[in-house]
């Protein structure tokens, strides 16, 4: 199994009665609660954090891409993944993802991953997401429309650019190039792994096996309420005659490590409540931009009594101990640590499991206290699940030859005079 | 007045319903939000003495296709066909919202196809002064708060028909929803402004007095800016649904506009 660290980059400065005086955290966040000299920390902080999650072993760290939204600071995840490749040597960089329809033209994603493919010497995880309503439609203005559409052709698109060695003239729906001719090209032949993050609709797993795609489910809910969506997707790669090969799938999941599970308790409680508490304050209002769910998928909803498709967000509970009791976040000793991820990874048969280890509010000291101590006390314990069955091949084979060494340049943190 | 008679027309291969009703000369309807899930209270008021015929859009309820239309060529060219399809063209046109959006282009681009027209609160112009709301986000919701002056009206309109398919009908509602946001979203800007000065047909703007999304000084910008003569109404007690809030009213002055400028 690998083991994927992942950082939404939440801004940590979010005021205690941010429920009550404001109307979202996505979308329409007030910018007069975003301090940029706080974010100079924050940005430094997290990056501080990725890497350490590389020296520590962990086999991928991710970063994703969030707009107008207070906890993910990442507009860019390519800026981060470009000081990482840096900064890293051997661990995989997963861009968990450019929202491709975003860009026009899409070649854009293309040139961007064949750089840090190219920087990183071949490490880049390719993250191909639609995005969600809230970034795609509301923040970017995307039409929810045509997002899906635009999606596959730029997939196609920047499939082409990164493979075709000619030049070539695109004559798409949505896109139109006489001169598609890319340069760099991508390290990875031929071409970087792709990882699709996905909510539930069936729509992406077909996607995803059709272009034998990693699927990611990355919920905030544990695997409790995973389960019907993973079950969903499996049934559907059986029915589609793909192997059940676990590492076509992954999975994020919050996790706090402890001396004992009383500790743990304690020490994530607050960092847990304000991530669901705060972060996932979202106006209703922007979580069902019209066809942006499609009719087969709300149509299968709706007839499996399940949530709607348009309901991004359950209801959320109040207390720490409550999210833990949900499963939305695994907390406890190294070892019961270890036998829940165990069983979360066995359960969903997930390959590529990505914990998230910084959440919320969570300091940086204690984000790498908890990135330690599941490094050297919770990841040994469960690497190897499914090693000796399956083989994955949706991980970077980076370069041909081991990179030569990157010159790490001192730390860069500039002097902020408040 | 005869029965509601319902017919089918083909526009680039997919069908789209064709709804009449009354007798008398064609007088047309193309609606706004949600298209006509059911006929209304508004429309019996003009089939009294017209022959109503009311198209549905790609997309919207009794229409498809809507997929195949990616820009606003496509689809003011689908709503050019589908208006000479149901035998509208050179009729007394009333559009609203939504649907306004592109009756209004179709008199601007083709300026004989309309006899007089009436446009109900229209989408396709967005004033930065005046901004359009987000009818497809409305906080705190939910939208019939914006939409109408009373609620009930519109939950009556939208209610799942006897017979009706519990789990189609809100796909169908949805649909319409999204076909609109197909060549409105984000703003509901179409460039009309810039096509508004080909109108040349007798125009009345029809606006209600309570219209929470396409501000009602609207009016009297779309009118200076109109070649036709227009004249304005404004509707007490109606929000953006004017024909909804007070159907009689409404089709009082339709009814009055088409008649003096005939």
């Amino acid at each position: 199994m690998k083991l994927c660290w992942f950082h939404l980059m939440p801004y940590r400065d979010l005021p205690a009665d941010f429920r009550d005086k404001h109307d979202s955290v996505w979308v329409t966040i007030d910018s007069k609660l975003f301090d940029p000299v706080r974010a100079h920390e924050i940005y430094n902080d997290s990056m501080d954090e990725l890497e350490f999650a590389a020296e520590m072993g962990f086999d991928a760290i991710c970063v994703n891409e969030h707009h107008n939204n207070g906890y993910g600071l990442m507009p860019s995840p390519n800026l981060i993944a470009a000081a990482l490749s840096r900064r890293t040597t051997d661990v995989a960089i997963c861009v968990m993802g450019n929202s491709l329809a975003l860009y026009n033209p899409p070649v854009r994603v293309a040139e961007e991953m064949a750089m840090l493919d190219c920087i990183s010497g071949g490490r880049l995880i390719a993250g191909f997401p639609v995005g969600t309503p809230m970034d795609t439609c509301y923040a970017y203005g995307q039409n929810p429309s045509t997002l899906r559409d635009r999606y596959y052709e730029a997939n196609d698109l920047i499939i082409k650019a990164w493979t075709e060695p000619e030049v070539f003239s695109w004559n798409g729906r949505f896109n139109q190039q006489r001169y598609v001719n890319i340069w760099p090209r991508p390290i990875q032949k031929p071409h970087p792994p792709v990882w699709i993050p996905g909510g539930g609709s069936i729509e992406t797993w077909n996607f995803c096996a059709e272009h034998d795609y990693v699927y990611a489910y990355l919920s905030y809910f544990g695997s409790l309420s995973a389960e019907e969506t993973m079950r969903g997707f499996w049934n559907e790669m059986a029915r589609l005659g793909k192997d059940r090969n676990p590492y076509r799938a992954g999975f994020l999941q919050f996790v706090g490590v402890a001396e004992s599970r009383k500790e743990a308790l304690k020490l994530y409680a607050e960092a847990g409540e304000y991530f669901y508490r705060r972060c996932l304050h979202v106006a209703p209002a922007f979580s069902a931009a019209p066809g942006y769910t499609t009719e087969a998928t709300t149509r299968a909803k709706i007839k499996s009594q399940v949530q709607q498709a348009a309901n991004y967000f359950p209801e959320l509970p109040q207390t720490f101990a409550q999210m833990v009791d949900k499963g939305y976040v695994i907390v406890g000793s190294p070892d019961e640590v270890a036998e829940q991820m165990r069983g979360v990874a066995t359960r969903l048969h997930i390959g590529h499991l990505m914990p998230n280890l910084q959440f919320g509010n969570m300091p940086t000291d204690l984000v790498r206290y908890n990135t330690e101590l599941f490094a050297k006390q919770v990841l040994p314990q469960i690497k190897d699940v499914f090693d000796d069955e399956w083989e994955d091949h949706w991980w970077p084979r980076g370069m041909a030859t081991k990179p030569p060494a990157t010159r790490n340049a001192p730390r860069a943190r500039g002097k902020v005079v408040a | 007045m005869t029965a509601l008679n319902q017919t089918t027309v083909e526009i680039n291969g997919h069908p789209c319903r064709v709804w009449q009703k009354g007798e008398g000369p064609v007088l047309g309807f193309v609606p706004g939000y949600a298209g006509l899930p059911r006929w209304t209270p508004f429309l019996d008021e003009l089939a009294q003495t017209r022959r109503v015929i009311a198209p549905s859009l790609p997309g919207f309820p009794g229409g498809t296709g809507h997929g195949d239309l990616d820009n606003q060529l496509d689809w003011v060219t689908a709503a050019r066909d589908l208006l000479a399809a149901a035998g509208l063209h050179g009729a007394d046109m009333v559009a609203a919202g939504f649907g306004a959006a592109l009756v209004a282009d179709v008199a601007a681009l083709w300026p004989g196809s309309v006899r007089t027209l009436t446009l109900i609160a229209p989408f396709g112009v967005y004033y930065d002064d005046a901004p359009i709301a987000d009818i497809w986000a409305p906080r705190p919701g939910p939208v019939e708060s914006i939409l109408v002056v009373d609620p009930e009206r519109y939950r009556e309109f939208v209610e799942l028909p006897d017979g009706g398919d519990p789990v189609e009908w809100p796909i169908e509602l949805n649909r319409a929803n999204e076909a609109a946001a197909r060549y409105l979203w984000p703003l509901g800007n179409t460039g009309l402004a810039r096509r508004l000065h080909r109108i040349e047909a007798p125009t009345l703007l029809v606006w209600g007095d309570d219209d929470k999304v396409v501000p009602p000084v609207y009016a009297e910008r779309y009118s200076q800016c109109i070649k036709g003569r227009t004249t304005i109404r404004k509707v007490a007690h109606a929000g953006h649904l004017a024909e909804l809030d007070q159907p009689q009213q409404v089709a009082r002055h339709v009814l009055e506009f088409v008649a003096q400028a005939a």
